[in-house]
């Protein structure tokens, strides 16, 4: 089995002793400090730092020594399958990262004069193109830092069209499935607008009739992820389509499950007007523990002239930021986006290909219901909706029969998987599966890896007949067993940083 | 394929209908061998010229500072760099401890409590703490100052205009920069869900009223939104300690590289307020112990205000966010700790103003332009020359350096000014360099 590291790390101000530093600045001249006069007699008093500050003060040592104990006690897709439904969770080649630390990208400002970034706007330009032909759509902008920024922008773009035409007093619902992610409606709320969930039928896919009876002149869009968090191909797409475009409403595509698709059904020919895709899942770029990624936007042609500024154009010459674009929204950020990110994508393009990125969505696939075709074999597992047929990039177990009889649950599957050296599925989502195992194995796993995921869900099965204590108490092989999660949001125990820890400690024992 | 029944891949793609599969090969490039993508992605690259290559003298919301080689070791390490989000937390107890670490010691530069993990940006972080303002006052105003970076000016348009808030501008003095109390007090009303300045402000100024503008937004029921350069809280006083009820900021220059503009990294913090905290977006990592009692152990806290439980009726619609960038930051301060984040913010502050003084020496050429403390970036007028800024840049990058940022269509009322902004990496010779290249400009007029 498993062992992850167990340091009995302290918090790091805990660590460290006053007057240690642990990296040497440049120097401040003499006769610099002379020509300025006294600093602080500079700033206003009541301006001046009083207090001095509070931070942990070590030497080089101990701050590398720190940060890798903490790293042994991190889980990546290094380490082993981390078949998070719904994130992708695939292989981040090296060579990508090596390119996007060089100092030819990390040390360029973004206003230097557009002469100087002839390189870096290069393969910004060709990525939007890249991009706008692998979706299908007209133009693409990189700005959105994730996922949920582009479904903001999108949703912010929706509102900008209607605007346009002067409906938008009237537009105000956006239409979402409840098999869909929490962004989609948070990302169309924060727009404005409101939502109306569609139900799904009894396949998993959207209920066509529900859709049809909820659309009317109020309508401004519809946000669709397909295949959807099922892992299901929303085959009514062109009927879904036309409903929505006849109402007058946009269609907009969360490209969260672009993976499976990718280079075989382009979104945009599905009839999506936007489109947004993960960067950090479909091309893959790193989630370095939750961010940076990157979520570009691809759009039709009417909505390109709302896109944020700047966009970067091409005289056949060199490269431009043009900021001239009288019906753009604006901004939704500072500067291009994540650019050493999206570096990252180019370089995964530029390796793989067209063959290659097809080879990508199609080895997904297999993979998926390789895993899939196991697990259906196992007692106390049901695969809700559609379960006769083949699933796209992943697929949605759930484990209620197994809890009724035993106790044991979606959560404490995942816990004990954790004791497997093996990274949990996404758990209780899509809501519309009752503790669902939500599972993507993704292409760059090999069969080897997936059998080992396979192994390790029946045996866990089995000792949650055998022996469900053991289940519910894990894990146990983990750098620390179960947590308390409640504490952390209770407002009792609800310690948020160091300063609040340690007053609460004050209060508690004067 | 065999052991699950399928003899060809077109099978598993059978429900998806015909018309829909492209017909042709897409216009993408050929693949290309590791060593090709390499050779390639490094010569497009080396047109790129480089603060390594000419000196730059430009920040706006992203500046060239020093990144340790430990911060770049830390964050390239594989459990960090190739984890998700920490949702299963024992197993990602590293992370989070990283995190929670990031979290206190934004709460210790800013003298506040509570820090998110982090937002996008600066910018996006404005947009969601005008919007929490507005939620927790139930006000749907917000005063900004007009010196503000045009840029964050125009996202935070974008996000409040769906909120229906609406953002008014707060004059500012021209001879100091400073902001307006006689407007302020004047545009301020029982609608005023916040105030927001910037410190320093965009232009580089230190804003010396601080603690008077606090007291008026409280005056009036309404929050005080403060933006800063972390860098400038190891000498400077923390928002905390003039009355911020929320800090926003860019950590960017806590150990991140430019990056042509991003990834960037959202300061968002908040006072130990219960309704406040609970309108708070974003990831939040609280400390806790194992069920039995025994360990301190970290994990996400407070993840009902979070899309992924109230949907629609979440805080924010954020989900990945910035995380790596933060670490780079935690790391970054445990190098410098106390002492080093002093001495950061005095030897930029001596090395700007060293910049200053050197170019207000130069005949026809005013530096700043107000009259205030500036920290590290500084405004330079050239209409005593008459020159324009595009003339000046244009001749400063002949001569292989890089001026700052022209602002002169952002603040007509300037005249040609441009923003000029100076740190720890520039060299005393450098500067010098800059002020006697300029004197040759002027004088060749
Ligand atoms: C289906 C779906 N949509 C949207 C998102 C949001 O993407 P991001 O985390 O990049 O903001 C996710 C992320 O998990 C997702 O799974």
């Amino acid at each position: 089995m498993y062992r992850q590291a167990q340091w009995s790390e302290p918090v790091i101000f805990s660590l460290g002793k006053a007057g240690r530093v642990g990296h040497i600045l440049p120097s401040v001249e003499e006769d610099v400090k002379k020509a300025v006069g006294d600093l602080y007699g500079l700033i206003p008093e009541k301006m001046r730092r009083e207090n001095p500050l509070r931070l942990p003060e070590l030497s080089e040592p101990e701050v590398v020594r720190h940060f890798m104990r903490l790293s042994e006690m991190n889980y990546g897709v290094d380490s082993g399958i981390y078949p998070l439904g719904s994130c992708t969770m695939k292989y981040n080649p090296k060579i990508n990262e090596a390119l996007a630390n060089m100092p030819t990208i990390g040390l360029v400002h973004p206003y230097q004069d557009e002469r100087t970034v002839q390189g870096i706007l290069e393969i910004l330009y060709k990525l939007e193109r890249w991009l706008a032909e692998i979706t299908g759509t007209a133009e693409v902008c990189l700005q959105p830092a994730a996922g949920a920024h582009g479904e903001f922008l999108g949703a912010c773009l929706i509102r900008a069209y209607h605007k346009h035409k002067g409906e938008l007093g009237k537009r105000q619902d956006i239409l979402i499935p409840d098999s869909a992610h929490g962004t989609n409606p948070a990302s169309a709320a924060m727009a404005g607008f409101n939502v109306v969930v569609i139900p799904s039928n009894d396949n998993g896919c959207v209920n066509v009739e529900a859709l049809r009876a909820a659309v009317s002149d109020k309508t401004a869009g519809l946000m669709l992820t397909n295949p959807n968090t099922l892992g299901i191909f929303e085959q009514n797409i062109e009927e879904i389509a036309k409903i929505v475009h006849n109402a007058g409403g946009l269609l907009y595509y969360d490209g969260a499950n672009l993976n499976p698709i990718l280079c075989k059904v382009r979104p945009g020919d599905m009839g999506f007007d936007i489109v947004h895709i993960n960067i950090h899942k479909t091309f893959g770029t790193p989630h370095g523990g939750g961010g940076p990624g990157a979520g570009p936007i691809g759009v039709s042609e009417e909505l390109a002239k709302f896109l944020p500024v700047p966009r970067i154009v091409f005289d056949g010459k060199s490269y431009r930021l043009d900021y001239d674009r009288p019906h753009t929204i604006g901004k939704i950020r500072g500067f291009y986006g994540n650019v050493a990110v999206l570096v990252k994508a180019y370089a995964y393009i530029l390796s793989l290909g067209f063959d290659g990125l097809k080879e990508v969505a199609e080895v997904s696939v297999l993979n998926a219901n390789y895993v899939l075709h196991k697990l259906k074999a196992l007692d106390g597992l049901t695969l809700p909706y559609n379960s006769e047929k083949p699933k796209k990039h992943e697929c949605v177990f759930s484990v209620k029969p197994l809890k009724n009889k035993t106790g044991v649950s979606a959560l404490n599957i995942a816990k004990r998987l954790l004791d497997y050296g093996v990274h949990a599925p996404t758990i209780y989502f899509p809501l519309i599966v009752e503790e669902a195992l939500m599972i993507e194995p993704t292409e760059t796993f090999e069969k080897e890896e997936l059998d080992r995921f396979v192994e390790a869900i029946r045996e866990i099965c089995r000792e949650a007949q055998t022996n469900p204590e053991k289940v519910l108490k894990a894990p146990y092989n983990t750098a620390i067993s179960r947590l308390d999660e409640a504490k952390a949001s209770h407002p009792k125990t609800m310690a948020l940083s160091w300063r609040m820890y340690q007053k609460k400690q004050a209060a508690a024992n004067p | 394929m065999s052991e699950i029944g399928v003899k060809s891949i077109e099978e598993l793609y059978a429900d998806i209908p015909e018309k829909y599969f492209l017909k042709r090969s897409l216009n993408l490039p050929n693949a290309l061998s590791e060593f090709e993508v390499k050779k390639h992605i490094e010569a497009l690259l080396s047109k790129n010229k480089t603060c390594a290559d000419m000196p730059i003298f430009l920040g706006a919301g992203c500046w060239p500072h020093y990144v340790p080689a430990v911060v770049k070791e830390i964050v390239q390490r594989s459990e960090f760099l190739t984890s998700y989000t920490p949702y299963q937390a024992e197993i990602s107890q590293g992370m989070l401890q990283a995190l929670f670490e990031y979290q206190s010691m934004i709460c210790e530069l800013t003298a506040m409590e509570v820090a998110n993990c982090s937002m996008y940006d600066w910018a996006s972080a404005l947009g969601e703490a005008v919007r929490m303002a507005s939620r927790v006052t139930k006000r749907n105003e917000v005063l900004i100052p007009k010196i503000i970076h045009p840029e964050r000016k125009a996202t935070l348009q974008v996000y409040a205009e769906p909120a229906e808030i609406n953002v008014k501008e707060v004059a500012y003095n021209r001879e100091t920069g400073q902001l307006s109390l006689k407007d302020l007090e004047g545009k301020i009303s029982e609608k005023t869900a916040a105030v927001y300045i910037e410190n320093p402000s965009y232009l580089g100024f230190i804003e010396t009223q601080a603690e008077e503008i606090g007291e008026i937004a409280h005056a009036h029921g309404a929050l005080f939104i403060v933006g800063v350069d972390p860098t400038s809280l190891g000498i400077l006083k923390p928002p905390g300690e003039y009355g911020a009820d929320i800090v926003i900021g860019e950590a960017q220059p806590l150990g991140n590289p430019m990056n042509f503009g991003g990834p960037l990294l959202g300061i968002f913090a908040c006072r130990d307020d219960q309704n406040m905290v609970r309108q708070m977006p974003g990831r939040i990592i609280g400390l806790t112990t194992t069920v039995d009692g025994g360990k301190q152990g970290f994990c996400m806290a407070l993840q009902t205000r979070e899309q992924h439980i109230r949907r629609e009726k979440a805080t924010s619609n954020i989900c990945s966010n910035e995380a790596l960038c933060a670490v780079a930051s935690t790391v970054y301060m445990a190098l410098l700790g106390s002492k080093g984040l002093r001495e950061l913010g005095e030897t930029i502050m001596y090395k700007a103003n060293y910049a200053m003084h050197l170019l207000s020496k130069i005949d026809g050429v005013k530096a700043p332009v107000f009259k205030s403390p500036h920290f590290k970036e500084f405004t330079v007028n050239f209409d005593g020359a008459g020159l324009k800024v595009v003339n000046i840049h244009e001749a400063l990058l002949q001569r292989g350096i890089h001026g700052g940022k022209d602002v002169s269509k952002e603040f007509p009322e300037l005249g040609e000014t441009a923003l000029y902004c100076v740190t720890e990496i520039h060299s005393k010779r450098e500067i010098e360099l800059l002020a006697k290249t300029l004197e040759e400009i002027v004088a060749e007029r």
